[in-house]
């Protein structure tokens, strides 16, 4: 059972107080991934006391939540209803609340094939920068009525505004999953996937690791089989565990804290990428790559450039280097002005999306 | 007001500066064709048309605009259902049509780089030899524009399998008001920093004009079917829809038509529609061919259970084409049966369509209009049309108040004013019933970080709070008025 619990009267204090005393906030949900993006100074403002379902209804495709309500127990509710949050947001321990994964804006191993988090998002409600509660989007699917500020706030980090509400998109989960694990040198799994994409297989996760691809397939039982026989390699065991590890980061490949974990984004049809030494674990087909590496900040992000993606630091933040790659001025400045008019007070989370502001 | 002549008459020869003097339209009868879009009901006849070839032309004439304060309302192939197009009597119509190649097709990325006048059928021909194809398919796809659907966030009847809009672009080139160049979103599937590209899909030429889309491709499925069912009465058709996404189906296309919107259509576009059932579904399945069988069974049974009386099956691509062809002509279909017709586009939770048909069929009465409906059962979209005829005094002017009514019962059944033609000049005072004050404030806010002194596109989308204000006080509900703490004119 959730809690049904509304503390929109204090959090909506909270933030009037805040902007009254010119006192910034440091927005926590679970606390969960509070070592991603840049470090950020303000008073805790804790929303996990705020949860509970505002409505469900299955075959309207949507969940209305409370930003505090956990992922885990809105999924086991979802999951009774053979549904799921399609873009799997990671769930690095078991209190990590939904509010902090659409601030977050991270996806799981469907990303790819599902979409990532902003496209599950149809509406939010908040409490903006004046100190207002305020409502954007809504609970049906299509919605072009104002800016569309619910979609924004995915990955915003908390710094456009505090959450209460989000209203998602759900989806039916596959009739019938098969994993398949296929040995093979990483150039091969990065070709057989661009060629896979092609197809229209029906992929929904893929990772290479230690010298192994694994696919997961999800469909109509029919289908399923078919691909895989097309695919070949062997079936994956406990293939719910494995794919979870991943989602979830409890993944051994996680557990290195030595160096700094790097994130490189990369168009889909990225082949091998060189001058990249350290450990490596590539997700999406090729689209995510995580690596742990040493080598200097501003060669990585060179790196990813030349082939036209991004760096970002994920984990073991390092002193004067940003969290997200560069952007050209023109960008940035955007980005600035926006967060200025939507926090005018810059109470929420300054600094942690970009450390200048 | 006049406009200051000298003033005009020193834009022109910026303009000229710019642009080769058959881009530049100024003489009345070169004007006329752009005093609205699709929504012909409101008409305004611009200062001047400008019809750029290049990208930097479309900067120097925004940073020209910029410098002597003018208004700069972008405009692609004009199919705009809701006046988002419609000219300032002050300002200029940047028209974005010359722009019109399709720059790059990438099939190993699965993207297309594209200028914002291809119109949206263009690219998934040219992509058709690749087995691919570009999935937002709005009914006016052979005329509208790529950039018009960005601006738009346009939809279209694939939209609940396949996503709007935002879902299927990439990457756009956005020129400021400041004239400069920037490029928003990736080639990978993130990006550093603030969804802008979320942010400025669907912000209806106000933020910024769109000079370049990289879109998504879409590879084409192994097999379509189409399933045609005919209902005697419209409530179990609405249920039907709701089992059958129950069940875990999501289909390509899943369409509603009431009786009036059958017979308009099947006496336009003889698709052999049913013309006395009291509503039909078409429900569009994609997939593998085993998938589509499963599910085309699975679809049928639950059809049948909620009374479907005949259910017929399109398995050939003409025999698919057939039955699309009278849903997509819905629109000149009624244009046929009455002199004008306006379109609604309101949203709403799908559990309450009986509800709000039923009230549709009431106010129909109650204004003494005619109204047919088409209706996305999928995502919930509905589009009323509503039959009226300009030339009768008061008709538009019942016909908007119908509309408003409707729109003011979606939201209140939770949905939305508008699901994909957008506000523009249309639904602003509807705005007023679906936002708060604070959300206003908001928009308000954005407009001004992208566009200080508020030349783009100025007065649409999003309606000033004196004008909600003011309305308000026409519709005062249960004795309270809207907005108390704003002063009155």
């Amino acid at each position: 059972m959730i809690a049904d619990n509304d503390i929109t009267h204090t959090l909506h204090e909270q933030v009037v107080t805040a902007i009254d005393s010119k006192q910034p906030l440091h927005i926590v949900g679970g606390g969960t991934k509070a070592f991603y993006g840049n470090e950020t100074q303000g008073q805790e403002l804790n929303t996990t006391a705020h949860t509970g379902i505002v409505a469900y209804e299955p075959s309207e495709l949507v969940v209305s939540v409370r930003a505090g309500t956990r992922i885990q127990e809105l999924e086991n509710l979802l999951a009774a209803h053979g549904q799921m949050l399609a873009f799997e947001p990671p769930c690095l321990a078991p209190n990590a609340t939904i509010g902090g994964a659409v601030g977050a804006g991270l996806a799981g191993p469907a990303r790819p094939w599902q979409g990532t988090v902003r496209d599950h998002v149809l509406g939010v409600k908040l409490v903006t920068g004046q100190g207002k509660i305020a409502s954007f989007g809504g609970q049906v699917m299509k919605n072009v009525a104002g800016y569309d500020v619910s979609r924004l706030m995915a990955g915003s980090l908390g710094t456009l505004g505090l959450m209460l509400e989000i209203s998602l998109k759900v989806m039916p989960k596959p009739s019938h999953e098969l994993s398949l694990a296929l040995e093979m040198p990483e150039a091969d799994a990065l070709e057989l996937g661009s060629r896979l994409r092609k197809d229209a297989m029906p992929i929904t996760a893929s990772a290479y690791f230690d010298g192994c691809l694994y696919l997961r397939l999800g469909g109509a039982k029919s289908t399923v089989k078919a691909a895989s026989s097309t695919i070949g390699g062997e079936v994956l065991q406990q293939q719910n565990e494995f794919w979870q590890a991943l989602r979830n980061q409890t993944h051994e490949f996680f557990q290195q804290y030595d160096r700094p974990l790097w994130r490189l984004s990369f168009p889909p049809a990225t082949g091998m990428v060189s001058r990249l030494e350290g450990s490596s674990l590539v997700e999406w087909s090729g689209t995510q790559r995580w690596i742990y590496s040493n080598i200097p900040v501003n060669l990585i992000r060179s790196i990813a450039e030349k082939y036209k993606g991004h760096a970002t630091l994920y984990r073991g933040r390092l002193p004067g280097v940003s969290t997200f790659h560069p952007q050209p001025l023109a960008l940035l400045n955007m980005q600035k002005r926006l967060k200025q008019a939507m926090d005018p007070h810059g109470i929420f989370n300054p600094g942690r999306m970009n450390k200048d502001w | 007001m006049q406009f200051d002549p000298d003033l005009k008459a020193r834009l022109l020869f910026q303009f000229n500066e710019i642009l080769p003097a058959e881009c530049i339209l100024t003489a009345e009868e070169d004007l006329r064709p752009y005093e609205c879009d699709g929504l012909t009901a409101y008409r305004r006849v611009p200062l001047a048309v400008v019809l750029p070839v290049t990208t930097e032309q479309v900067q120097q004439v925004v940073q020209t605009c910029a410098r002597m304060n003018i208004p700069v309302v972008a405009r692609g192939a004009g199919t705009g259902l809701s006046g988002g197009a419609l000219p300032e009597e002050n300002g200029i119509i940047l028209g974005l049509s010359r722009l019109n190649k399709i720059l790059e097709v990438d099939t190993d990325n699965l993207i297309a780089r594209v200028q914002p006048g291809v119109r949206n059928l263009a690219i998934s021909q040219a992509v058709d030899k690749h087995g691919l194809f570009y999935a937002p398919d709005p009914s006016s796809q052979i005329a509208c524009s790529i950039g018009g659907n960005v601006a738009e966030n346009s939809g279209g009847v694939h939209c609940l399998k396949y996503g709007l809009t935002v879902h299927n672009i990439q990457q756009i080139r956005l020129v400021t008001i400041d004239g400069e160049l920037v490029t928003i979103g990736t080639e990978t599937l993130d990006n550093p920093g603030y969804d802008l590209l979320a942010l400025l899909t669907g912000s209806e030429g106000m933020l910024g004009i769109v000079v370049e889309v990289t879109v998504k491709l879409t590879v084409k499925p192994q097999t379509v079917q189409v399933l045609m069912a005919d209902f005697p009465e419209v409530v179990a058709a609405g249920e039907a829809v709701a089992a059958i996404i129950s069940s875990g189906i999501i289909p390509a296309g899943l369409e509603m038509m009431d009786n009036p919107a059958i017979r308009a259509a099947e006496a336009f576009a003889k698709a052999g529609y049913p013309v006395d059932a009291a509503a039909i579904l078409l429900c569009e399945l994609d997939g593998t061919e085993t998938e589509v069988a499963e599910q085309a069974a699975s679809v049928s049974a639950i059809l049948q259970r909620y009374g479907a009386s005949n259910i017929h099956t399109a398995t050939t691509a003409s025999e698919r084409a057939k039955l699309w062809a009278g849903r997509k002509s819905a629109f000149p279909a009624v244009g046929r049966i009455s002199p004008d017709y306006y379109c609604m586009d309101g949203t709403i939770p799908r559990k309450h369509l009986a509800h709000v048909l039923q009230k549709i069929n009431d106010f129909s009465e109650q204004y003494g209009l005619r109204v047919a409906n088409v209706f996305h059962a999928g995502d919930g979209n509905l589009h009323p049309l509503i039959l009226y005829d300009a030339n009768r005094p008061g008709e538009l002017e019942k016909a908007e108040q119908f509309g408003a009514d409707i729109l003011a019962l979606c939201v209140k059944v939770g949905g939305s004013i508008t699901g994909e033609h957008g506000v523009g000049h249309e639904k602003i005072d509807s705005m007023c019933v679906q936002f708060t004050e604070p959300a206003l404030e908001m928009f308000h806010a954005i407009k001004r970080a992208f566009d200080p002194a508020e030349l783009l596109n100025p007065g649409k989308a999003v309606p000033t709070l004196h004008r909600c204000a003011e309305l308000g006080a026409m519709h005062v509900h249960r004795g309270q008025l809207s907005h108390p703490e704003l002063p009155r004119f």
